[in-house]
This record gives structure tokens, C-alpha cells and sequence, in this order.
């Protein structure tokens, strides 16, 4: 099965070192891998997708009409790490998500970190992922972000690095979990041999983290539901999957009333009070006596039972600001200034166009970086100098110069790659991974492992399931 | 549960009951057609006028034949209540729901919806026109078998179960009135001798004709089988069967919740005039004039169970 083009390792491999031998993680997978028959692999690759049509694991595309409902691909091959680096990496995580929390909580409230100028009163300012609303408001248990997704990528040094921080609504946690459970089903045997750390438990540490926040009443039981924006939403899968899982309601802005300073959701037997909201709908679309008076997604006058302290709402409003693509280039320096430590994990080093100097490096080597729009999400609006053409190259340098503020520029990495199965044998592909971390007053939760999204075109390093990327199962081992 | 969720059950359900249901109109409309000479574009023109959508087939096919009709009916996009589109209707309201279903029951809705959008990619012709029935009956089957099997009896199987008895009765009614124009153009018909074949299209629609030859030793006549499709409660498509199990479902509500609902009264009424009724006094009203009357009542049943349950408010 060993067909790997060595000459092309010039990234990090996560299965093969460079004598083309299996790292020690993979080793018993590899000698398993081995012994299957090749044909008897692509059958078990046609029964996994069988498996997520059946299930109706999808996803809506935008502006794609005709095929709106998508299976996400879905690899064989797991993405293994060592329970060792594992734990490094969740160190390195928790400590970057209490500074986050304490950042959020400063900025809105005593706003120190400028004071002391560290932080430019600038990039707050204007910026409209920071909500005045939220000025001196406090939420319960003081934490702002209670679910946060961190990208990371692996570089050719094997270090694990932040590209991104997820705190407004990560998703693709649903995505892990059926990863695993159609992994279970389709290869029972392999997971007698190698011992893994469980992920599927993830709905009922969200539920528990999320009664967690409530500091009043704790004895009465909670009402909980997660508020979608609608059954066309891309992610409206994982919304349904949550709720299922949670047993809690999934509910839409029409469903909702604000009664006795409460915010109720009709039921068949009249309103009923909700404690605790899960939103999946952005912040513009909570309230649109607040925010965007045109939405029909949220509830008029939510926001005033929010901040009266009648509900709790995850992530809180303005939760944004932390992981902006200006403030992310500050993370160390937050760290460093909160918790007065070294951070765990770097950042990717990253050119901000706001500042003079940064901006003239920027334009003069297009051509070998990636570009990002500050605001921007999902893989869309991005340069990727060294895959791209003249043309495309001139183009961004025109948007850049008539307005730096809105971008950012970081070197073009060499993702560490994973092999997948294609019809032709094992081939690498691209990778990133995508932790998920939970958070309450009491604890910090790290799902061991996370998403891995993997760039299905050869050589393509853009793993969006948007833009032609899949998923693989993420192994961390259980070896202590 | 959400008022949201209690209508995308019910819809689900009745859309699935719908399939069924149009499925068993077209097979039984099949057997006659091949059995009977005469008047076959008629037999097709009342098929049309069950499922209420004539006017459009006739803007999109001009005129009436037999494989027109049928792939209009089974597999047309535009025909909102072709068997295709209300398979997609059900699966679209499980989807939104899918979170209220156990994992079995959302499966084997999406699985249906899968197997049934492959097999009308292509025309549906004579050749493989009964295996497609059979597949759309054990496929809907299957599904009802699923909600028995694995359903929590609480709120959202009742209205599950009552989604699927106000549909049933809705078509079961339909198909008898189908047959009134074909059969009984004036009241003098009524009671008269009539063609075998055509009753045994509509006994063979609901699944009753063997059970009305078992029970009335091949007696065919338009009032027994009428009183059999109407007023019989040992058969599970009539309509007082109907009647009495949404009479039955609303009570067991009222107990769950603690709480007289409107719909139970209505329903109750409902039942008890149909305990009431005889065949003599149906035809005396005029079977046509009966069965427009009990949609009509059924409609506004349905209204103040969406009301009473704040389906939409």
C-alpha cells in the first residue's frame, strides 16, 4: 500500500517519517493497514459514504440551488496523535481560552489592556465585532465564549500552531462525532486492537457545562434549547443533531416571545420559560430592536431580558471581537498580559496592512503569502499567493492599498499532510484540526482531538467543506 | 414539545399516509383498466379528480391517457400532491423534526425518500409500474411500523397518529366520491345494480376486498359496500375507524396535558354522529352531498387541532 512520492515530503507527514517507515502512533494502524486487501478498503470507503447518506449527514451550500444538500466527504484513513503531544496541545489550548475569557471580559468592561497599550484603542473601535451593547455588562459566571473551536495546523517542524480561534459559533462538531460512529461501525476489529479516547460524549458535557453557567436557582431544573436560524442554514444538521443528543428543544426566532421578563418558546401547551439559549444564529440576528432591524431570525427585546440577567445566552453577544483576524495577531501579547505567561502555542506570524511598515512587506511579497480579509470566514475572499496568478495577484494589491485596515497576511504554510484513499492507493493530502473546547465557570472540557478537515485536491491547501474539503476521524491514542 | 414540532409531525405523517394512499388509488386504477373496455379515459378523467389536480394536468399534457396520468400522479415535481412531491414533503418535515424522531424512524423516512427519488428519476411505465407501487406501500409501511416500534407513546406519536387519521379519512372519502360521479351521476342510481369491476376498484384501493367478500360472501352491492367504507369500525381505512382513533388520540392528549381541548368536543361529536348514522340516511342526503359535508367537517376539525396545539400561533 506504500506508494507515497517521498520527493514531495517537504511538509510534515502524519503517518510516514521520511525513511517512508510509520511514526510511532501509527504503528499498529500501519500494520493493519497493511495487511487489507486494497479492494476490500475502497468497499469499505463505498459502505462509509452509504452510511452518511443514510443518515442525512449534510450540509447546504450557498447560491447552489440545484444540488442544495451535500454529504460532506468523508475519508477512512484516521488522523492518529500521540496521547503525549496530545496533552501538550490541550495545555496549550486551556491556557489560550482563559485568556480569551479574560480578555472578553476586560475589553467590555475596564478595557486594561489598552490602558496599559498593549492593545491600540483602534482596533476596538470602528470594529463591528465589538458591541457597545455589551459595555459593562458582565454575564453570568463571567464567561463570555462557552464553546470555542481552535484551528490548528501542523508545520514541517511537527509543532502544532493557531491559525484560528473559533468564538462565535464553531461548528463541525457533529461531523466528529458521526466520524467516530461510522468508524465504529465500519471497523469494529481495529478499535479492539488500538485504544482510543472517546469523543461521543460531547452533547452531555455541553449540556453539563452549559447548567454549569447558572448561578441562580441551582437546584430547580434548567430549560435549555439551541435557536437555529432555520432548517436552511448550512449547518442545520448539527443544530438538529445537538438538540437530539442534548434532548433539549431546537427552536427559531418565530417560536419565541418575551413574557414577564422572560424569554418563552410556544409549545402546545401554551409559552414556557427558557433559562439557557445555545445560539446558533450571529449576534446581527439576535434581536433586531438591537441589532439588524430587518431580521425575522430572533426575538424583539431578548436582549433587554439578557442583560436583566434572566437568561443565559452561549457564546455571549460580542464574543466576536476575540477571534477578529486583527485582534488574533495579539493573542501571545493577551496571554502574556493575563496570565503572565509564555504562550503554549504560537500564533502563525502574521503581517497586519493596518501598520505602514507591515503593509509595505505585504505588497512586496504577494506573491508568497496568503492574504485573509480581516471580517472574512469560511476559506471565501482569500489569497493564496503561490497558487495564484498574476493576474489575481495585481487585483488584491489594488483592494489591499485602497483599504489596508481590512487585511491581513501570513506566509504560506506547509500543512502537515495525512494520507487518504483514492482509487489509485493511498495519496497525502492537506490538513488542520479542529479541537473543541467547553467552558464554565468550574471547568475547561477539550474534546481530545477535535475535526480534521482535509483538502481533498492534491496539493490544494484550502480544507473548507464550502470550497472541496472532507472530514477524517481524528485518533488520540489512549497509551498511559 | 414545541407547537412548531406538533405541526411538522402531523404534516409528516399525513403526507406519508398521502403516498400510500395515492399509491393504492393508481393500483387498483391499474387492475381496472386492464380489466374493463369501456370508458377508460373516464375511469382516468375520475382518478384527476380524486387527487384534485385535473386543471393542471391538462395545461401541461392536453389530453388524458394512461401513462400521462400515472407519472403525473406518481412522479411530477409540479403536481404538488404527486406521490414524489409528498414524499419530499414528509422527509423536508422530518428533517426540520429530526431531533423529536428516534434515529430508526428519521432513517427509514430518509431512506424511502432516497429509494423513491431514485426510482422516479425515470419514467414509469407498465413494465415496472407494480413493483414501484409495491415499493411505495412497503416503504410507508415500514415507516408506520417503525413509529409503533420504537416511538416514545407521549405527545409527538399522537400526533403523529392523528396527522395519518385525518389524511386517511380525507382520502378514504375521496375515493368514494371518485366513484360517485363514475357511478352515480343522478340519485335515481343510487341503490341500483352497477358494473362489479368499478366497486371492486374502490374496495381494492383501501385494502377491503377481500375482507368485504369474507364478510359479505361476495354480495356486491353500492349500499353494503358503502356502509362497509363508511361506517364499518373493524376496518382500519373506513371512516368511522378514523374518526374514532382522532377521538381516541385527542382524549389521550387531554389526559397527558391535564386540559379539556376544544378538539376533543368536536371530535367527540364527530364520532358519536357517525355512531348515529345509518347508510339509509347517508343516501337519503345524497352520497356526494354526505361526503362533501363530512370533508368539510374534517377540515375544520383539523383547524381547531392546529389552533388548540399552536401548530403556527
Amino acid at each position: 500500500m506504500n506508494n507515497i512520492d517521498l520527493a514531495k515530503l517537504y511538509h510534515f507527514d502524519e503517518m510516514f517519517d521520511n525513511t517512508s517507515k510509520p511514526h510511532s502512533c501509527y504503528k499498529d494502524y500501519y500494520k493493519w493497514l497493511s495487511s487489507e486487501e486494497p479492494g476490500n478498503l475502497k468497499k469499505q470507503q463505498i459502505e462509509a459514504n452509504e452510511f452518511f447518506k443514510k443518515i442525512g449527514i449534510t450540509f447546504n451550500v450557498y447560491g447552489d440551488l440545484e444540488e442544495e444538500e451535500r454529504i460532506i466527504p468523508f475519508d477512512i484513513i484516521p488522523r492518529i496523535i500521540s496521547e503525549k503531544k496530545w496533552l501538550a496541545i490541550s495545555k496549550g489550548i486551556e491556557q489560550r481560552v482563559k485568556a480569551i475569557n479574560y480578555f472578553l471580559n476586560d475589553i467590555y468592561n475596564q478595557q486594561e489592556i489598552i490602558k496599559a497599550g498593549i492593545l491600540p484603542l483602534e482596533l476596538i473601535k470602528n470594529n463591528t465585532s465589538f458591541l457597545n451593547e455589551m459595555v459593562g455588562f458582565t454575564p453570568p459566571g463571567g464567561i463570555y465564549t462557552h464553546i470555542i473551536g481552535i484551528d490548528l495546523v501542523r508545520t514541517p517542524n511537527e509543532d502544532f500552531v493557531v491559525l484560528e480561534d473559533n468564538t462565535r459559533t464553531p461548528s463541525g462538531v457533529s461531523y466528529m462525532i458521526e466520524n467516530r460512529q461510522t468508524m465504529l461501525q465500519i471497523f469494529p476489529e481495529l478499535f479492539d486492537k488500538i485504544k482510543i479516547k472517546n469523543v461521543t460524549n460531547y452533547p452531555l458535557s455541553l449540556l453539563k457545562s452549559l447548567k454549569e453557567c447558572c448561578s441562580i436557582n441551582k437546584n430547580s431544573k434548567k430549560v435549555i434549547a439551541i435557536l437555529t436560524p432555520g432548517s436552511h442554514n448550512s449547518a442545520y444538521f448539527e443544530h438538529a443533531f445537538l438538540a437530539d443528543e442534548m434532548g433539549v428543544e431546537l427552536i427559531e426566532g418565530n417560536d419565541l416571545k418575551i413574557k414577564d421578563k422572560k424569554v418563552c418558546m410556544r409549545t402546545t401547551q401554551g409559552y414556557k420559560p427558557i433559562d439557557i439559549i445555545y445560539k446558533r444564529v450571529d449576534d446581527d440576528f439576535l434581536d433586531p430592536l438591537t441589532f439588524n432591524p430587518t431580521s425575522i431570525l430572533g426575538v424583539p427585546g431578548l436582549m433587554d431580558v439578557y442583560k436583566s440577567g434572566n437568561l443565559i445566552l452561549a457564546n455571549a453577544p460580542g464574543s466576536g471581537i476575540a477571534d477578529d483576524k486583527a485582534i488574533y495577531s495579539y493573542i501571545p501579547d493577551i496571554i502574556n498580559f493575563y496570565i503572565g505567561e509564555k504562550p503554549l502555542l504560537k500564533n502563525v506570524k502574521t503581517w497586519r496592512c493596518s501598520e505602514k511598515t507591515h503593509l509595505k512587506y505585504v505588497i512586496d511579497n504577494l506573491d508568497s503569502l496568503v492574504v485573509k480579509e480581516v471580517h472574512g470566514s469560511g476559506g471565501y475572499g482569500m489569497l493564496i499567493g503561490p497558487k495564484s496568478t498574476k493576474k489575481k495577484i495585481e487585483f488584491f494589491k489594488k483592494k489591499i492599498l485602497q483599504n489596508p485596515n481590512k487585511y491581513i497576511a501570513q506566509p504560506t504554510l506547509e500543512l502537515s499532510t495525512v494520507p487518504i484513499l483514492t482509487n489509485k492507493g493511498l495519496s497525502s493530502r492537506h490538513i488542520d484540526l479542529r479541537p473543541f473546547v467547553l467552558v464554565s465557570p468550574k471547568s475547561i472540557k477539550i474534546t481530545p482531538g477535535g475535526l480534521t478537515r482535509v483538502a481533498l485536491k492534491d496539493g490544494s491547501l484550502v480544507v473548507n467543506s464550502s470550497q472541496g474539503g472532507g472530514t477524517k476521524d481524528t485518533w488520540v491514542l489512549e497509551e498511559f | 414539545m414545541l407547537g412548531k414540532t406538533a405541526a411538522h409531525i402531523f404534516w409528516m405523517f399525513r403526507y406519508l399516509e398521502r403516498c400510500e394512499n395515492t399509491a393504492r388509488l393508481i393500483n387498483a386504477s391499474h387492475f381496472i383498466s386492464l380489466t374493463q373496455k369501456q370508458n377508460i379515459a373516464n375511469h382516468w378523467d375520475s382518478i384527476l379528480n380524486v387527487a384534485g389536480n385535473k386543471k393542471a394536468f391538462l395545461s401541461k399534457y392536453g389530453a388524458i391517457n394512461k401513462s400521462a396520468v400515472i407519472n403525473f400522479i406518481l412522479r411530477d415535481k409540479t403536481n404538488p400532491s404527486s406521490v414524489l412531491s409528498s414524499i419530499e414533503n414528509a422527509r423536508q418535515n422530518a428533517r426540520i423534526v429530526r431531533n423529536n424522531l428516534t434515529k430508526e424512524l428519521f432513517e427509514t423516512i430518509n431512506e424511502t425518500y432516497l429509494k423513491l427519488s431514485e426510482i422516479f428519476r425515470r419514467p414509469i411505465n407498465e413494465k415496472n409500474l407494480l413493483n414501484t407501487l409495491a415499493t411505495i406501500r412497503t416503504k410507508c409501511q415500514l415507516t408506520r411500523g417503525t413509529l409503533h416500534g420504537t416511538m416514545l407513546r407521549d405527545d409527538t406519536y399522537i400526533f403523529a397518529r392523528m396527522g395519518s387519521f385525518i389524511e386517511r379519512a380525507d382520502n378514504t372519502s375521496r375515493i368514494l366520491d371518485m366513484k360517485y360521479y363514475v357511478l352515480l351521476p343522478s340519485a335515481g342510481f343510487v341503490g341500483s345494480t352497477v358494473d362489479n369491476a368499478q366497486w371492486e376498484n374502490i374496495l381494492r384501493s383501501v385494502s377491503a376486498y377481500r375482507s368485504y367478500n369474507w364478510l359479505n360472501e361476495y354480495e356486491f352491492n353500492p349500499s353494503g359496500i358503502c356502509k362497509y367504507l363508511i361506517l364499518d369500525e373493524r376496518l382500519p381505512r373506513s371512516l368511522i375507524f378514523c374518526n374514532l382513533n382522532i377521538y381516541e388520540n385527542l382524549m389521550s392528549i387531554s389526559k397527558f396535558y391535564n386540559k379539556n381541548f376544544k378538539s376533543l368536543n368536536n371530535s367527540e361529536k364527530f364520532y358519536e354522529e357517525m355512531l348515529n348514522l345509518t347508510i339509509e340516511k347517508v343516501f337519503e342526503e345524497g352520497l356526494h352531498e354526505f361526503l362533501v359535508r363530512y370533508l368539510k367537517n374534517l377540515f375544520i376539525l383539523a383547524t381547531i387541532i392546529e389552533t388548540d396545539f399552536r401548530f403556527y400561533k
